[in-house]
């Protein structure tokens, strides 16, 4: 018995197949509105998706019990003086404070000038929590920091542009008019400069790394605004970050929006949040596109229903049961939607490859949106291949055999 | 008298047309006994079709009882009716009614499938069936590669194809030349030989000559003979 229902089963796919090859035109266009439905979809997933991972990949990257202190200060005090900043370091689950200072500077060097470089001003600690950073040469280290060393480390895009074809390490360029020496090059394509770039602004000829007490200098202030704070213990955050607000608001009189504190926990879960809630919008909104393909499905095999009265009035005297009449034509529609599926995701695919190729993002393939496009084509077409089905089914052979 | 094999009783079929009751078949007795080759002979709006249709199991009459086999034909259901189609019933249309999707084996291999024939055993029969009409070398030729006489063997294989009762043929040289038609009534005659029981529903007296009885129906109702106006 189920051998026979099964043998049925291929017969009718048999036949449907042969239906849908014969009809190669009509039936592209029929799954037209499930391919574009399902390549949207697929399309969307994936990228948003990879964008969520690259994002988050350099959030890690950034170092989980890293703190990003941001002072705005008040309108008389404008930022940390040394001994603000150790105060912080004095609290219980910070580790370690590394303050930092940006501005733009000129940079010139021989005929080799721009206006636009970046200057980053740091503490001896952002180069050690921040591992991968150095390319060649050293670090900033603390020594450098006590005596606001004239010391800078180029990234690539600044050796380029002040260095171009040679090599910078031990040579002098002069920054807003003073004189510093190369200790080293920093990887240009590293993850913490996009965190820089995030939060100071990007474009520019390229970024020198200074101690920040000569940043400092070189910009005419006394305190700095910026640092990044490195806990004891990442599991420790939440204290520290306490710890951190009772020094802070002693320093600015408990005023309200002096500081912000930025966990990149915290970041990283709001901005899941976020992608989270865009994904599922944007799914919400392909998905129309497949209930609009599902319509097409069912007009067409309307149609088919209709052009083919007499075929399902002959099969019913040759002695097909309605049950068999209405799982040919269901099959029928189900496989037209799921071909309009399968091609969606090759195509979704192929977008977003196209997509991440030209762009950061990592295309990765999505399993959850492949098997989420799929089992949504079929279940258009059992959807909206049950009424045609349905009616082709209750035909009454006489009728159907009448209209020769 | 009921012989077992086929028998009607006092069959009435009412349709209701434009809320008019109109009784099509007025009470029809028949018997056929197996290996008869039976003519049903009416012209147009006599009721043969719906008599056919009553025969074929496509249809169940208002009233009276329609045997077949010991089987009352009655309050049966679309799903149980198809059954009885694809046991009882070889179908023989007018227009051939092949599938031009499908080659002459396939279309004979058709009602097999409904009939739950596994796939080898199908093909072996149908290829039986088409040697025995005559188209061993027109296998796997389709519909616009056949000519009319040819597709109507094909049709004719398909009827024979789950060895029926019954071969039930609406006008099946219709669409035939006279020549073609002769052939397949000579066809008909020797599957008759062969013991098949043949219903032929037509309007032409020539071809319901070659049947070995002949019933005239006219206006619903049916008598035994060639009745004048038929």
């Amino acid at each position: 018995m189920l051998k026979r229902k099964l043998d049925m089963f291929w017969e009718s796919v048999s036949m449907s197949a042969a239906n849908i090859v014969g009809n190669k035109m009509r039936s592209f266009l029929t799954t037209l509105g499930i391919i574009i439905g399902v390549a949207a979809i697929i399309a969307l997933m994936t990228v948003v998706q990879g964008a969520t991972d690259t994002m988050n990949e350099q959030f890690d990257a950034m170092g989980l019990g890293t703190l990003r202190l941001q002072v705005t200060g008040t309108a008389l005090k404008r930022g940390l003086t040394d001994a603000e900043l150790g105060e912080l370091l004095a609290c219980e689950h910070v580790g370690g404070v590394s303050p930092s200072l940006s501005a733009t500077v000129t940079a010139k060097r021989g005929g080799a000038w721009s206006d636009v470089i970046t200057l980053m001003g740091n503490g001896e600690g952002y180069f050690s929590h921040n591992g991968d950073l150095l390319a060649r040469g050293r670090a900033i280290n603390a020594i450098d920091v006590a005596q606001a060393s004239h010391v800078c480390l180029l990234d690539g895009d600044a050796a380029k542009t002040l260095f171009f074809g040679e090599d910078p390490m031990g040579k002098t360029l002069y920054l807003a008019g003073q004189e510093f020496t190369v200790v080293g090059t920093v990887d240009e394509n590293e993850n913490a400069s996009l965190f820089a770039q995030i939060l100071f602004g990007g474009a520019s000829d390229g970024t020198v790394y200074v101690p920040y007490t000569a940043a400092k200098k070189l910009v005419g202030t006394s305190t700095v605004s910026t640092a990044e704070i490195y806990v004891t213990d990442p599991d420790e955050t939440d204290a520290a970050v306490e710890e951190m607000e009772a020094a802070l608001d002693g320093i600015f009189n408990y005023k309200d929006d002096t500081y912000t504190i930025l966990n990149m926990e915290s970041m990283t879960d709001a901005m899941n949040l976020m992608t989270s809630m865009m994904m599922s919008l944007l799914v919400g909104i392909a998905s129309i596109a497949l209930v609009v393909g599902g319509i097409g499905i069912m007009n067409m095999m309307l149609v088919t229903v209709t052009e083919r009265t007499t075929e399902i009035g002959l099969r019913k005297a040759l002695g097909a049961e309605p049950g068999q009449i209405q799982m040919q034509f269901l099959i029928e529609a189900i496989i037209l939607s799921l071909l309009g599926g399968v091609i969606g995701v090759i195509a979704g695919l192929a977008i977003s490859f196209a997509i991440c190729a030209n762009t950061d993002i990592t295309f990765s393939i999505n399993t959850f949106a492949i098997a989420l496009g799929v089992s949504f084509s079929a279940a258009v077409g059992i959807i909206f291949g049950w009424a045609p089905a349905r009616k082709a089914s209750n035909l009454n052979p006489i009728d159907a055999l009448r209209s020769i | 008298m009921d012989n077992g094999f086929f028998s009607m009783r006092g069959i009435v079929k009412q349709y209701v047309m434009g809320g008019e009751v109109q009784t099509i078949l007025k009470g029809i007795d028949l018997d056929i006994d197996e290996g008869e080759f039976l003519s049903v002979l009416g012209p147009s709006g006599s009721g043969k079709s719906t008599l056919m249709n009553i025969i074929g199991c496509l249809d169940t009459p208002t009233s009276g009882e329609y045997r077949l086999r010991g089987r009352v034909i009655r309050d049966l259901d679309q799903r149980q009716l198809a059954r009885i189609r694809s046991r009882e019933i070889g179908f023989i249309f007018q227009q051939f009614q092949l599938l031009p999707r499908l080659d002459a084996l396939k279309n004979v291999e058709l009602p097999l499938v409904y009939a739950g024939v596994p796939p080898r055993e199908r093909t072996r029969r149908a290829e039986e069936m088409l040697v025995r009409v005559g188209l061993k070398d027109r296998m796997h030729h389709h519909q616009n590669q056949l000519s009319g006489g040819q597709q109507q063997r094909v049709a004719i294989a398909r009827a024979l194809a789950t060895n029926p009762t019954l071969l039930l043929a609406d006008e099946p040289t219709g669409a035939l030349d006279q020549a073609t038609g002769e052939q397949v009534m000579a066809l008909f005659n020797e599957l008759n030989r062969e013991g098949r029981t043949i219903v032929m529903i037509t309007h032409d007296l020539k071809i319901a000559r070659h049947a070995t009885r002949i019933v005239s129906i006219l206006d619903g109702e049916l008598s035994e003979g060639v009745t004048a106006g038929a």
